[in-house]
């Protein structure tokens, strides 16, 4: 064989080779996208049908997109049902749900991280087993003690709720962040004659910051998205968050299918984007760190 | 005050070791809070499934073991039992399958890769109950758009009823529960992947071995604590799971899509017989307890108390 021809050779090979790859880039980016679509299938149907007029809802059998655009019943949802004070509730809820969990969790994390003290290892365990506890297997003593302290349908006691079994999670995913910074920074503070309060508040907590707004934003979501305990203990739509008001009306005679999904696009597509944006420590947080 | 040889750092120099009373201002707020939201409820289940108690929620007295015999007695207990086990070892066993391509999907590199990524991110940050909702319109026998899609395939002529069938309805939810499941189990098997160091990756590769058979010996065995921790905690999830199944059908027809959680619950709030109710719910939370002993021993957490 001539240097040509193997020169030749390896050339077609590699014009084969990319071709190939080519291919399988393609197919891959296909199957992709399709997956994609699989999983966002169930919100596009919502989007679908929130543009729809009161008239194509009850359309048999269905159209797959609206022949009308009614871009309205985004605005229109306030006043068909009581969206807004569904809103309401649920924004109540989740941020104090949100505010009270930092205060409570910034301090444990940080005592956590960088002390040793006898209570650490009950106090981790302690946080490491709640993490994993769900009110759905508690609500029966959930609605008893809070029948006790006056709490049930109120937003005190979902509020308090919502912290404490969060709580487990803010506390372990900041401690990490705590930990991250470097011991020797807090120490030339302390040196130049910072008191212990005074190191935290003006060295540490500001370098823990992307690990507070990411605790903070994970608590707000799971605030927003609670809905077993909320469905047991708020009976009076004046304090029910939207995850139970809009549940319960599709049991009325005539659902309002529309408006119903506008609202639920409205409660559900900041708190996608607010998730995407915190992804990153989710896993890590969620595995108590023991995947990333 | 130190003892010779002890690394002194911060710590040692402001705080004694062993001195719990200035731990509490940090960690007692918190404590309190888990001690008394999160575990008085426990101790209040556990005394109420021993209890008779009124239907207005008044306690009459001591019930030794009634509300256990009385939940043994439920004609609806076996079936809802057997239904139980299905519901999680199916949706956990299919997740778990499901998500290890989706994760190697994830992972690869193609034009679409960040739609991919962002799409299945949405049915786990998007509230559950609006989901439920969704796939309950999408399956409506006549307004919905499956009845519609069935048709133009050619598959039936009329209007399917999914899940008012009880033939159908509990595979529909545990469909419905798989696909809410991928989520957070591939997240954590793509964040397994990553962590796998790219050479190893590609030397299997190279090394001639068959992508299937590389896979199995060297990138599964790398993923294998991450797919253990997600198969933990995604159990549990998935046996506390209740607005799914509440949110599409009740559990219903009658009782024949109910798990131990909806069942619990109707006892409790539809029937108003707490103490039988929560005697089942102790049921349930011994089954966490178990999970909760797995995922321990699975999590570094010891290594993590050693700072």
């Amino acid at each position: 064989m001539t240097i040509t021809q193997i020169n030749k050779r390896r050339k077609t090979s590699r014009k084969k080779r990319s071709k190939n790859s080519r291919v399988k880039s393609v197919i891959l980016s296909l199957t992709g996208i399709t997956v994609g679509f699989l999983f966002i299938f169930p919100y596009v149907t919502m989007l679908s049908t929130a543009l729809k007029p009161k008239s194509d809802i009850t359309d048999m059998p269905p159209t797959y997109f609206p022949k009308v655009y009614e871009w309205v019943n985004f605005i229109k949802v306030f006043q068909e049902i009581p969206f807004g004070m569904y809103m309401r509730n649920t924004l109540v809820i989740s941020i104090a749900t949100m505010i009270i969990g930092i205060i409570v969790a910034v301090p444990a994390a940080y005592y956590v991280a960088r002390n040793n003290f006898r209570l650490r290892t009950p106090f981790l365990l302690l946080v490491l087993i709640t993490q994993m506890f769900s009110p759905t297997s508690l609500l029966i003593g959930i609605y008893r003690e809070l029948s006790i302290f006056n709490l049930v349908n109120t937003y005190q006691g979902l509020i308090l709720i919502n912290v404490s079994f969060n709580l487990a999670f803010s506390v372990w995913i900041l401690s990490s962040f705590f930990r991250t910074i470097p011991v020797e920074i807090e120490e030339a503070a302390f040196i130049d004659g910072a008191s212990r309060f005074q190191t935290f508040r003006k060295i540490s907590l500001p370098l823990a910051a992307p690990g507070i707004v990411t605790t903070a934003i994970f608590t707000f979501i799971a605030a927003w998205n609670e809905y077993v305990v909320a469905y047991t203990l708020a009976s009076s739509p004046e304090k029910q968050p939207f995850s139970v008001g809009l549940s319960l009306l599709t049991g009325l005679y005539e659902v309002k299918w529309n408006f119903l999904f506008a609202g639920s696009l409205i409660a559900i597509i900041p708190i996608i984007i607010l998730f995407i944006s915190i992804e990153k420590y989710l896993v890590g947080g969620l595995t108590a760190g023991s995947v990333k | 005050m130190f003892k010779a040889g002890r690394r002194k750092n911060l710590s040692d120099k402001t705080f004694k070791k062993g001195s719990s009373f200035r731990s509490l201002p940090w960690i007692g707020p918190a404590s309190l809070l888990i001690f008394i939201f999160v575990l008085w409820p426990v101790v209040e289940l556990f005394l109420v499934s021993f209890r008779e108690i009124s239907v207005s929620g008044l306690i009459k007295g001591w019930a030794g073991a009634d509300n256990y015999r009385a939940l043994l007695d439920n004609s609806d207990l076996s079936g809802t039992l057997k239904r139980t086990a299905i519901w999680l070892v199916v949706v956990v066993a299919l997740t778990m399958a499901l998500s290890l391509p989706l994760a190697q999907l994830m992972n690869a590199n193609f034009r679409g890769r960040r739609f991919l990524r962002y799409s299945v991110i949405v049915p786990w940050a998007a509230s559950l109950v609006i989901t439920a909702t969704s796939w309950k319109w999408i399956l409506d026998p006549y307004f919905g758009i499956v009845t519609r899609i069935l048709v133009d395939l050619h598959i039936t002529k009329e209007s399917v009823d999914l899940l008012g069938d009880p033939r159908t309805s509990f595979i529909v939810l545990l469909a419905v529960g798989i696909t809410v499941s991928l989520p957070f189990t591939s997240y954590v098997l793509l964040a397994g992947l990553q962590a796998i160091p790219k050479e190893i990756m590609e030397a299997s590769l190279v090394d001639g071995a068959s992508s299937w058979k590389g896979y199995w010996a060297i990138t599964f065995p790398l993923l294998r604590p991450a797919f253990l921790v997600a198969a933990v905690i995604n159990s549990v999830y998935v046996f506390n799971s209740f607005p799914i199944i509440w949110v599409m059908t009740k559990g219903g027809p009658a009782y024949e899509t109910d798990t131990t959680t909806t069942f619990a619950y109707k006892v409790a709030f539809r029937d108003q017989d707490i103490g039988q109710s929560a005697s089942l719910a102790v049921g349930n939370f011994f089954v966490i307890l178990i999970f909760i002993l797995l995922f321990l021993k699975l999590s570094k957490w010891k290594e993590l108390d050693q700072r």
